[in-house]
């Protein structure tokens, strides 16, 4: 189908949001149900797809400000000089040709009662069934000194794109001998392993290209998803240049200051030739907006259909969402958008949704043929995805180098395997 | 358009695809049909009794694996066959509606 005109989408208006898009399903006098997604990432691109797939009856309209995803997962890789960001980049002409509507906006408001989403240029979209998926912000508000602007200085770099890139020609720039500072988040955030493969990737750089550099990351927790291996595999591969200070230790980052790069912690100071913020986060503001977030910023969830618990009739998936011991990852959020949009056909079919089973893994890369990853199946216990016991875990410590490489490669066809299904 | 909308429409009628039971969706995550050539073996083709012995085997740790094993061990033996049974059903599911 092709992407709705203006025209339509104010026809659909008009229509009272029940979605009667060239009159067919009036002929046949049943309407289509229209289902609206807000946020064509991960989660909200790889629902749009599985709806078609699921139910081709459903009309599907995705609405993304971006002509173009960008990838934040192997942007490490980039960052350490070690991938093309291009090759992060994705298009969504594969979601068209599957029928998927999708409109390049920003939602700026959502009128649940009415059933109603408000887009940037101020037209009206109305929906049957509603899935927020906007990601993470990163919370300017909570390090005093950093700031949208001392980002441009001190790059987060953790929503990929110019910041990566930015924090690539930093690292660039830097003289042998430099020092890096890091800093890591409290939970929850997005992508638990993330700060540490990114420590390592950096690593990785300096070793090869300037090895009297030293790195340190500052935390604000006293311990680290995969961390036995990290630091393990730190001791081999980069021995002496990655330095982590625990929260108990001082980790916690309290004050930024961007003229001197300069970050503050309980216990010191440290001032850095090229600093990398990484701050607490929240799930996207139209997700507060729309009244999906409660007080923590997150947005909870039922764990078996993924609607909000604050808003009937809205769906939550991805990073914005919180339900239980998943974690904030790219992996999540596509089997969180496989099981949302099965229920979802089945709530507009009048059907009772499965009650799902959920798989996580997220593979972290150490050294571009070393990685390691770590597991979980999850099943809805108590109103919360719980991790099943006996399952899951990490890659053994004591795994030969040989595990490590196929790791490295296995995570790579994950990439291909998920942007295909999603993108492609 | 008016023709393609109203193709779109007749489809409301028609069944949609089997639903999948539980956990049967996660694995395309890693073993998409979309992605040829990446190293993760592919499940298309695949009968249930092949893949049902493959998980049989990663749970028990009969077949060593880098990761199978650890997503196998949150299976019981009725839901993997249940996942074997649709995957094999559904195997060109992914790509394309
Ligand atoms: C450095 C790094 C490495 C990572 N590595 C991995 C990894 O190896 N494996 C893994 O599984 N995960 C990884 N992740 C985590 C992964 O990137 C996220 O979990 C994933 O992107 C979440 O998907 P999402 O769709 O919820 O959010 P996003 O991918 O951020 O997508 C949200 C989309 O919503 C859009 N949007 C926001 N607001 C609006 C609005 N108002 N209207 C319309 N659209 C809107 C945005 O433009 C965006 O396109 C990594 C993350 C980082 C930062
Ligand atoms: C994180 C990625 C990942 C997920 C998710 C995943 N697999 Fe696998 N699968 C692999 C890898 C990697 C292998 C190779 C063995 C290994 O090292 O673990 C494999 C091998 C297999 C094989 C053996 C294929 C062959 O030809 O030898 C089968 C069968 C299989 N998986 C089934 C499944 C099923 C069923 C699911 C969903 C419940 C699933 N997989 C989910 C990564 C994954």
């Amino acid at each position: 189908m092709p992407r709705p005109s203006r025209r339509e989408i104010v026809s659909g208006l008009a229509a009272g949001g029940a979605a009667l898009t060239f009159g067919a399903p009036h002929v046949l006098g049943q309407a289509e149900p229209h289902v609206v997604v807000i946020g064509g990432g991960f989660a909200g691109a790889s629902l749009a797809r599985a709806l078609r797939r699921e139910d081709a009856g459903v009309r599907v309209t995705l609405i993304e400000p971006s002509a173009q995803y960008t990838s934040c997962p192997i942007s490490n890789l980039v960052i350490a000089g070690l991938r093309d960001m291009g090759d992060q980049q994705f298009g969504y002409d594969g979601l068209r040709r599957a029928g998927i509507e999708v409109v390049h906006q920003a939602a700026t408001g959502i009128d649940a009662d009415a059933r109603r989403v408000r887009l940037a240029d101020q037209s009206e979209l109305g929906y049957d069934r509603l899935v927020v998926a906007p990601g993470i912000d990163v919370d300017f508000d909570a390090i005093p000194g950093y700031s949208q602007a001392a980002s441009g200085v001190m790059p987060h770099a953790w929503k990929a794109g110019e910041q990566t890139l930015l924090l690539r020609r930093q690292l660039e720039a830097m003289e042998d001998g430099g020092l890096v500072v890091m800093s890591a988040p409290p939970n929850p955030f997005r992508c638990p392993p993330g700060p540490y493969e990114r420590a390592s990737l950096i690593a990785h750089y300096l070793k090869t290209h300037k090895p009297k550099s030293k790195l340190i990351i500052l935390d604000a927790k006293d311990q680290f998803s995969k961390q036995r291996l990290f630091e393990a595999a730190w001791q081999d591969l980069y021995p002496g240049l990655i330095e982590w200070v625990s929260l108990s230790f001082g980790g916690r980052v309290t004050e930024i200051d961007p003229a001197t790069k300069t970050l503050v912690t309980e216990f010191g100071s440290h001032t850095a030739d090229v600093a990398n913020v990484i701050p607490p986060q929240r799930a996207g503001a139209i997700a507060v907006i729309g009244g999906v977030a409660d007080q923590t910023g997150w947005c909870p969830v039922d764990p078996a259909t993924f609607e909000s618990r604050l808003r009937p009739g809205i769906h939550v998936i991805g990073d914005a969402a919180v339900g239980g011991a998943m974690p904030k990852s790219a992996f999540a959020a596509n089997g969180q958008a496989k099981v949302c949009a099965a229920a979802v056909v089945a709530l507009l079919r009048e059907r009772a949704p499965v009650v799902p089973k959920l798989i996580n893994t997220c593979y972290s890369l150490i050294a571009p043929d070393y990685a390691v990853s770590i597991a979980g199946v999850y099943s809805p216990k108590d109103g919360l995805l719980t991790e099943v016991e006996g399952a899951g875990g990490v890659s053994p410590l004591d795994a030969p180098a040989d595990a490590r490489a196929a790791e490295a490669v296995y995570a790579d066809s994950w990439f291909r395997s998920l942007t295909g299904e999603v993108f492609a | 358009m008016l023709l393609l909308g109203a193709a779109f429409g007749v489809m409301t009628i028609a069944p949609a695809r089997a639903e999948a039971p539980a956990g049967a969706s996660a694995c395309s995550g890693c073993h998409s049909p979309a992605a040829a050539g990446v190293a993760i073996p592919t499940l298309q083709g695949r009968s249930a009794e092949a893949i049902l012995a493959d998980m049989r085997a990663f749970r028990s740790g009969e077949r060593p694996s880098t990761v199978m094993g650890r997503i196998a061990k949150g299976f019981s033996d009725e839901e993997t066959q249940a996942i074997a049974r649709w995957l094999a059903e559904n195997d060109d599911a992914a790509p394309q509606p």
